[in-house]
């Protein structure tokens, strides 16, 4: 009997069983996901059981003041966090890839990345003792304190796709604009600004993302009264579940999904 | 010539060669120096000071109530894996945290491994697929990793959950006869762990897999080898990087992770992130807390020097 195999050219890329294994990963990472976001539509008050399709756990969620003050707080301070983030990381982006290599090159690069390399939990305890101590010693107390610690962790995730476009970018319009006696601040705004510009939005929603979604700064640093969505959340958790649960994860879901779409878009397909 | 030195030239005033050099370097320096001090006053006031501070605290005696006292003493350091006898004073191991921290380097292992298994194969996948499909799958891959860490794992619990998803459809199916146990234990938390950071294995294998010559992988086969001996002599030795990279980035987060055993552990299963959290809340033991925090970046650090050290000798 003929093997259909041998007819068949020889593919040099295969190999056996890792579209399976793939397959595998991706259920994985997505059931528990879709799952949960089905029983957002549950019409009767279970997480496990499903009985008919509605929309009032979205309602409830929605008329719920104390959702609506946590969210309206998570939307200021990744909104704070992501415009002082993206200003400071686009300058750092333009200081490290517009001049030639610099005594001190490394030390910037470890500590531009520096929240990245440290266990989230160590930065916030320590975050939570400073602020004490600073909230202690000068009476002032506020969101401000969370927001700034936001602000460094969102600093390193602003600064890459901004870097990365500056590296990948041609420089012959600012060559053509200096040659044509641009003062720098009129190029830098009138060509470098423009065209670093995709990136500088990728920057901006990749930080607003991982503000918006960090757990455990919030839940470590905020302070009394200061309840942001993921601390709600974890309220919820301990008063026992309803699909309500379920419904704002869903729409959490869908505005990471947006961002991180809107994301990629602005750093792929732009390599011409 | 950068257009910095040119546009220097344009507009400076009439210098010699070497004074317009000078002038050049200087205005250069400055305006970097400028441009970095925004991101570096931010992230060495608020994301340095506190590290300094833990460090300082680890050596500091236990305050009354919270906090520490202005006395130096080496207790703490003691206290991660020793413990003093309540009645007599004599010194023995602590168990409890002796315990915590083999799991939490072991779940960490153990995630690292798994995640290498299953996100090897995927990388492998998205490699080989149509150039235009490729960013569609790792974005598959990577949309995940950005969402809500806590809707993830709470999506997760929803699945292990006595009466969740896993038990009723094997229940269905006969498989079982009675609910499995699955949350609160080291299993669940296993699990949220490879299900939480499978995406940070993906990305940097797949970085580095983007660039393997599958010339190389031909010539493998023209030379009669088998599969399994193209994937360990070929494929395997031109990614050790993303290997080595991947297994990095997934161990940092992993051993610390705070939010997956508090929620799936269920208070019982702790890892060290947890342990340090709680000397920081119910126990009040912060120069303890600090200490155990300053363990792990011991043990994050020698992963990285790990890693440092291996990529600098795959360049030579």
């Amino acid at each position: 009997m003929a093997n259909p195999r041998k007819n068949k050219a020889f593919n040099v890329r295969y190999m056996p069983g890792f579209t399976p294994v793939t397959m595998f990963c991706l259920i994985w990472l997505y059931a528990p996901l879709i799952i949960m976001m089905v029983y957002a539509f549950n019409s009767e008050r279970s997480v496990t059981n499903m009985h008919g399709f509605s929309f009032r756990w979205f309602e409830q969620a929605a008329k719920n003041t104390q959702v609506q003050d946590a969210t309206i707080l998570s939307l200021q301070i990744a909104l704070v966090a992501t415009i002082i983030a993206t200003i400071a990381a686009t300058m750092a982006a333009l200081a490290t890839t517009r001049t030639k290599p610099f005594k001190g090159h490394a030390a910037v690069y470890a500590i531009i990345n520096q929240p990245l390399m440290i266990p989230e939990i160590v930065t916030a305890v320590g975050t939570l003792v400073f602020f004490g101590l600073i909230k202690s010693a000068t009476g002032i107390h506020g969101i401000g304190f969370l927001m700034m610690a936001h602000t460094v962790f969102c600093i390193p995730f602003a600064y890459m796709p901004i870097r990365a476009r500056l590296e990948n970018m041609d420089l012959t319009y600012e060559h053509a604009a200096a040659d044509l006696y641009a003062p720098p601040m009129k190029r830098f705004w009138r060509v470098t600004f423009p065209l670093m510009f995709p990136g500088i939005l990728a920057g901006a929603m990749l930080s607003f993302v991982i503000s918006f979604d960090d757990v455990i700064i919030n839940l470590l640093v905020a302070g009394a009264g200061e309840t942001t969505l993921p601390i709600y959340m974890i309220g919820t958790l301990r008063r026992g579940l309803t699909p309500e649960v379920n419904a704002i994860s869903t729409v959490l879901l869908g505005v990471t999904f947006i961002f991180v779409v809107g994301f990629f878009f602005l750093t792929t397909n732009k390599k011409k | 010539m950068s257009a910095e030195t040119t546009l220097a030239h344009a507009h400076g005033a009439p210098l010699t060669g070497a004074e317009a050099e000078a002038a050049t370097v200087k205005r250069e320096v400055r305006n970097r120096w400028f441009l970095l001090s925004p991101a570096m006053l931010i992230i060495c006031g608020i994301g340095i000071m506190p590290l300094a501070i833990i460090i300082g605290y680890s050596f500091m005696e236990q305050g009354n109530y919270a906090g520490v006292k202005w006395e130096f003493t080496l207790e703490s350091w003691m206290n991660l894996i020793t413990e003093r006898d309540i009645f007599d004073d004599t010194l023995g191991w602590n168990h409890a945290h002796i315990s915590i921290m083999l799991r939490s380097i072991g779940l960490a292992l153990m995630t690292m491994v798994t995640t290498l298994i299953m996100g090897f194969p995927t990388a492998y996948f998205i490699t080989t697929r149509p150039e235009g499909q490729r960013n569609f799958w790792l974005f598959l891959i990577a949309l995940p990793f950005f969402s809500n860490l806590l809707v993830r794992t709470f999506s997760m619990m929803l699945m292990l959950r006595d009466d969740g998803y896993i038990n009723n459809v094997l229940l269905f199916l006969g498989v079982i006869d009675e609910p499995m146990i699955l949350i609160y234990t080291n299993t669940a938390v296993a699990i949220g762990l490879v299900f939480t950071y499978l995406p940070l294995m993906v990305m940097p294998l797949y970085a580095s897999m983007e660039k393997l010559n599958f010339n190389l992988v031909e010539a493998g086969y023209d030379l009669y080898a088998s599969r399994f001996q193209v994937l360990k002599r070929v494929i395997l030795p031109s990614v050790k990087p993303g290997i080595i990279a991947g297994c990095i980035l997934v161990f940092i987060p992993a051993i610390g992770a705070y939010v997956t055993a508090k929620i799936l552990g269920g208070g019982k299963n702790l890892m060290i992130g947890n342990l340090i959290a709680n000397q920081f809340g119910t126990s009040r033991d912060w120069p303890l807390g600090s200490a155990i925090s300053l363990f792990m970046m011991i043990v994050v650090m020698i992963a990285l020097i790990v890693y440092v050290r291996n990529s600098l000798a795959e360049q030579d």
